[in-house]
C-alpha cells in the first residue's frame, strides 16, 4: 500500500481593513469558504412564476417538519386501549387507542395543538400538490432533457416517497377514516400474488390490525421517509445548482447562458419572501379551515365504516382506481387472483410510474435527439410530447374524480352506478381524444406564431381601399417576442432507413430502425417550420407596400 | 289632434282593470273547487280515510293494499305515516327512486288523520311520545358509538348523508328533528333498515337521538368546516384557493422585476 501526499494551504490575503472584514478572515481563515460563498451568491437564477411551483414544494416541506416536530412532542403511537377523558366531550367515556386520543388531545387540550395539525395537514396537502404541478411544469417544458434526466428520476421518486409519506401520516390517528384506509392499504398489499398475505403479515405484525403497525408507521412516517425526501431533495436542488437552471427563451438568452438575477441579493430577498408569503397562507388556510375533523369519525375499530370515506387527494387516483374496476377474480392452483384489486393498485400505479421515471430516455430513443437543452420548449413546440402529457392528465383526472363518485352522486342527486358506468368508458374515450385535440391545438399555436413572424401583429386599426376592399393593418412584432418566436427549434424526423442494403440483401437490423424512425416522423413529421429569413423580409416588404399604398390613397382622400 | 291622443297612463289603467278582474274572477271560480273543510263531526280516522282515497289511493290501492305504483300500508304504522307525509316525501313530487323531503302538502291535523287511518289498517310502530324523545338522560358518547355502527356507514360519520346504489341515497341528518329521526328508525322509510325495539332499545334510540342533535349543533373548532364532506372538499380547497392564490402571488413576485 503506498501512501499519497497532499499539500495544505491556508487562504492568502492581506491585513483586514474593517471589521467586518475581519469577521470575514476568521471565518474563512477556518472554512475556506469565501471563494463557494462567492460563487452561491453570485448564482444567476431566470425569473418566471412557473419556475416557483419548486418551491411551493420546498418549503411547505420546511412547514411540514416544523409543524411535524411539534406534534411529535404530544403524540403517542401506540395501540394500547384507553378510556378518554380529555375535553372533547362527545367521546367521553369512549374506548380507543393511545393513537386517537393522543390526537385528540392535541385537537382539544394541547394549546396550539389543533392550528399545528391543522397546519401540518394543508401543508401536507399543499406539498403534494406542489410536486404534481411543479412535475406538470417540468414536463411540459422539456426541462427533463439532456442533461437533466438524473434530476426528473430523482423528482419522480420523490413523488413516489411524497405519497407514502401522505398515507402513512393520514394513517397515525388511528380514526374511523385513517383505519378504513389502512386497511384497504391492506387489502392491496395482500393482492399481490403468491406473497401478498406474507407481506401484509410483516407489515401488521400479524392480522389486520394488531398493535404492531401504528409504532411501525410512526417510524416510517417521521424517520425513514423525511430521512430519505430531505436526502433526495438536496441531491435535487444540487443538481438544479450545478446543472443551472433552465430558461424560457428570449432576447440573449441561449443554450449557453442564464439570464436572471443573481442569488443575492435580489433572487434570495424573491424566495426567502416568497416562503414568507407561502408560510403566512399555509397558516392562514390552516387558522380558518378544518381539514381531517378527527373528533367527527370516531376511533377506529374493523366493525365500523363511514360513508364518504376518502384518502386525501394525492392518493384519490388508486381509489378511483379501484372503484372503476370491475369484479374480477380467478382461483388458480388454489390461488385466488384478485384482478379487481391487484390491476388498478398495483399494475396500473407500476406502469404509470415507470412510463414518467423512463419518459426523458423514451423520448430520446424516439427522437433521436442527444443534445444538451438549456432552453425550455413552450409548450406548443413539442405537440406530439404536449399531447401525450394532457392525454396522461386526462387519464389522471378521470381516476381522480371517480375516487370522489360517491360525493359527486350525493351531491349531484345523480345514480353513482351511472357515474360509474360512465367514467369506465371515459376512461378509454377521453384520453385519445385530449391526445388529438391538444396536438391540433398545438400546432393551430404555432400557425399563429408564424403568422405573428410573417404579418406581425394585428392592430385593430382597419382600412377600406378604394377598390373597396378592407385591410387591417399590422404592425411587426417586438424583438423580446420575436428572439422567443424564432427560438424554436425545428426537428427534422428521422428517414426511413431501407429494408434492404445497396446489393438488395435483406438487413436483418433494420427492423429496429425502422420502427425508431417511424416513432421519430410520428413524434415531429407535422410540426410547422418556422418561417425563414428570406420569408420574412418578403413578408415584411409586402406589409410595407401594402401599408404605403393604403397611406397613399387615404392621403389623397384627405386632399380633396 | 288632441282628442285622438291616448293619456300616456291610460294603457296601464286598462292593464290593471283586465288583471283584476281576471285574478277575481279566478279567486271566485278557483275557491269553489277547493276541498270541503271536513265538518268536526266526522271522527278523525274518517276524515283521514276520505283523506286518503282522495291523495294516496290511486298509488297505494283503494285499501291500502298497495299497486304497480306503491307498496302496502297494512301495518306500517301510524310512524311511517307521520314521517312520509310530514317531512313532505309523501305524497312524491314524481315517481323515481328516491323520495325527496319538500314542504308538507298536508297540515298537521291532516298528517295525523291521515296516520290514524293507516294505523286501523294493521298494528305498526305508532308515533313517538313525548317520553320516548326525551334525551334529558341519554349518554352522548354511547350515542355516538351507536350512531357510528349503525348509521354511519350510510348517513356518515358527520350525519351529512351519502350516496346509495342506482340514485338512492342517505339524507343528511342535519335537519331532522328527534321525532323525525325516531319515526324513521322505527319504520325503516324507502332504503333504510328497521331498528325495532328488539334491535335498539328505546334508551338506545334516545342516545343517537342526542348524538345526532350534537352534530347539528355544527359546532366547527377548526374554523369553516367544508361541509363535513371528508377528503374530497379539503383536495379541492387546496387547488383552488391554496395553490391558485399561491400562484398569484407566484406571477407577482415575477412580474415586480420587469
Amino acid at each position: 500500500m503506498s501512501t499519497t501526499e497532499e499539500s495544505i494551504q491556508a487562504p492568502a490575503h492581506a491585513a483586514p481593513t474593517t471589521k467586518g472584514g475581519a469577521v470575514g478572515y476568521y471565518i474563512d481563515d477556518r472554512l475556506a469558504s469565501a471563494s463557494f460563498t462567492k460563487r452561491l451568491v453570485d448564482k444567476v437564477f431566470p425569473d418566471h412564476w412557473s419556475f416557483m411551483l419548486g418551491e411551493v414544494a420546498l418549503y411547505s416541506f420546511i412547514i411540514l417538519l416544523l409543524s411535524g416536530t411539534y406534534l411529535t412532542l404530544f403524540f403517542n403511537p401506540s395501540m394500547t386501549e384507553v378510556i378518554y377523558n380529555g375535553s372533547y366531550v362527545p367521546l367521553k367515556g369512549v374506548k380507543m387507542s393511545e393513537a386517537y386520543s393522543s390526537t385528540l388531545a392535541i385537537s382539544f387540550d394541547v394549546r396550539g395543538g389543533l392550528l399545528m395539525r391543522q397546519i401540518h395537514h394543508w401543508a401536507a396537502l399543499f406539498f403534494t400538490a406542489a410536486v404534481s404541478v411543479h412535475l406538470l411544469r417540468v414536463f411540459f417544458t422539456g426541462a427533463f432533457r439532456k442533461p437533466r434526466e438524473i434530476n426528473w428520476v430523482i423528482g419522480t421518486l420523490l413523488l413516489v416517497l411524497a405519497l407514502l409519506e401522505g398515507f402513512s401520516g393520514y394513517s397515525l390517528p388511528d380514526d374511523l377514516l385513517s383505519g378504513t384506509g389502512l386497511r384497504i392499504a391492506q387489502g392491496i398489499m395482500q393482492a399481490i400474488p403468491l406473497v401478498g398475505t406474507y407481506v401484509a403479515m410483516f407489515l401488521f405484525g400479524g392480522e389486520f390490525p394488531g398493535t404492531d403497525i401504528m409504532p411501525r408507521l410512526y417510524s416510517i412516517h417521521i424517520l425513514l421517509i423525511p430521512g430519505i425526501l430531505l436526502a433526495l431533495i438536496t441531491v435535487h436542488l444540487i443538481m438544479v445548482f450545478y446543472q443551472k437552471h433552465t430558461q424560457f427563451p428570449g432576447p440573449g438568452r441561449t443554450e449557453s447562458n442564464v439570464v436572471g438575477f443573481r442569488l443575492f441579493p435580489i433572487y434570495m430577498a424573491k424566495a426567502g419572501g416568497f416562503f414568507f408569503v407561502v408560510f403566512g397562507i399555509t397558516v392562514l388556510i390552516a387558522a380558518l379551515v378544518t381539514i381531517n375533523p378527527v373528533w367527527l369519525y370516531g376511533p377506529y375499530t374493523p366493525s365500523q365504516v363511514t360513508a364518504g370515506s376518502q384518502p386525501d387527494w394525492y392518493i384519490g387516483w388508486l381509489d378511483g382506481a379501484v372503484r372503476l374496476m370491475p369484479n374480477l377474480e380467478s382461483n388458480w392452483f388454489g390461488y385466488t387472483f384478485s384482478w379487481n384489486i391487484l390491476v388498478p393498485a398495483l399494475v396500473i400505479p407500476g406502469i404509470m410510474f415507470t412510463a414518467l421515471g423512463l419518459y426523458p430516455w423514451i423520448e430520446a430513443w424516439a427522437t433521436g435527439d442527444k443534445r444538451e437543452h438549456h432552453l425550455l420548449d413552450r409548450p406548443r413546440n413539442a405537440p406530439t410530447r404536449t399531447a401525450l402529457g394532457v392525454m396522461s392528465l386526462s387519464f389522471y383526472m378521470i381516476l381522480v374524480i371517480s375516487g370522489g363518485n360517491d360525493i359527486i352522486a350525493s351531491a349531484f342527486n345523480l345514480s353513482i352506478n351511472q357515474i360509474t358506468w360512465g367514467f369506465r368508458f371515459l376512461l378509454f374515450i377521453i384520453p385519445p381524444l385530449a391526445f388529438v385535440l391538444t396536438k391540433r391545438i398545438c400546432l393551430g399555436l404555432q400557425r399563429r406564431d408564424n403568422d405573428k413572424l410573417l404579418h406581425g401583429y394585428e392592430t385593430g386599426r382597419i382600412l377600406r381601399l378604394p377598390s373597396g376592399e378592407f385591410i387591417e393593418i399590422h404592425e411587426p412584432i417586438g424583438e423580446a417576442e420575436k428572439a422567443k418566436l424564432l427560438a424554436k427549434a425545428d426537428v427534422v424526423p428521422m428517414e426511413l432507413p431501407s429494408a434492404v442494403d445497396e446489393n438488395g440483401v435483406r438487413n436483418p437490423k433494420a427492423a429496429k430502425s425502422i420502427a425508431r424512425a417511424k416513432l421519430s416522423q410520428w413524434f415531429y413529421s407535422d410540426v410547422i417550420p418556422t418561417p425563414t429569413d428570406e420569408e420574412m423580409r418578403a413578408a415584411a416588404e409586402h406589409a410595407a407596400h401594402e401599408l404605403h399604398e393604403a397611406e397613399a390613397h387615404m392621403k389623397q382622400i384627405s386632399n380633396h | 289632434m288632441a282628442l285622438n291622443k291616448r293619456h300616456p297612463a291610460a294603457l296601464f289603467a286598462v292593464l290593471a282593470v283586465a288583471l283584476g278582474t281576471t285574478g277575481a274572477a279566478y279567486a271566485a271560480v278557483s275557491s269553489q273547487t277547493a276541498p270541503k273543510v271536513v265538518a268536526k263531526t266526522e271522527t278523525q280516522v274518517e276524515q283521514g280515510k276520505q283523506l286518503y282515497l282522495e291523495g294516496c289511493s290511486s298509488c297505494h290501492g283503494l285499501a291500502a293494499q298497495g299497486a304497480s305504483d306503491g307498496p302496502s300500508l297494512i301495518g306500517v304504522g301510524a310512524a311511517s305515516v307521520d314521517f312520509q307525509v310530514g317531512t313532505g316525501r309523501m305524497p312524491l313530487a314524481a315517481p323515481g327512486v328516491q323520495a325527496m323531503p319538500k314542504m308538507p302538502s298536508y297540515n298537521e291535523e291532516e298528517t295525523a288523520a291521515l296516520a290514524a287511518y293507516i294505523a286501523t289498517l294493521g298494528a305498526g310502530p305508532g308515533i313517538p311520545t313525548a317520553e320516548m324523545l326525551d334525551t334529558t338522560n341519554a349518554e352522548l358518547a354511547l350515542g355516538g358509538e351507536l350512531f357510528r355502527t349503525n348509521c354511519a356507514q350510510c348517513h356518515g360519520a358527520s350525519a351529512v348523508g351519502g350516496a346509495l346504489s342506482e340514485g338512492r341515497k342517505a339524507p343528511s341528518l342535519m335537519d331532522a328533528d328527534a321525532k323525525n329521526l325516531y319515526e324513521a328508525m322505527v319504520s325503516g322509510p324507502q332504503s333504510m333498515p328497521v331498528f325495532a325495539d328488539s334491535t335498539l332499545s328505546v334508551e338506545d334510540k334516545q342516545h343517537i337521538i342526542a348524538y345526532v342533535a350534537e352534530l347539528q349543533k355544527n359546532e366547527s373548532p377548526g374554523g369553516f368546516s367544508l361541509g363535513r364532506q371528508g377528503p374530497v372538499t379539503e383536495g379541492l380547497f387546496i387547488f383552488v384557493v391554496g395553490l391558485g392564490v399561491l400562484i398569484v402571488a407566484a406571477v407577482w413576485i415575477g412580474a415586480k422585476a420587469k
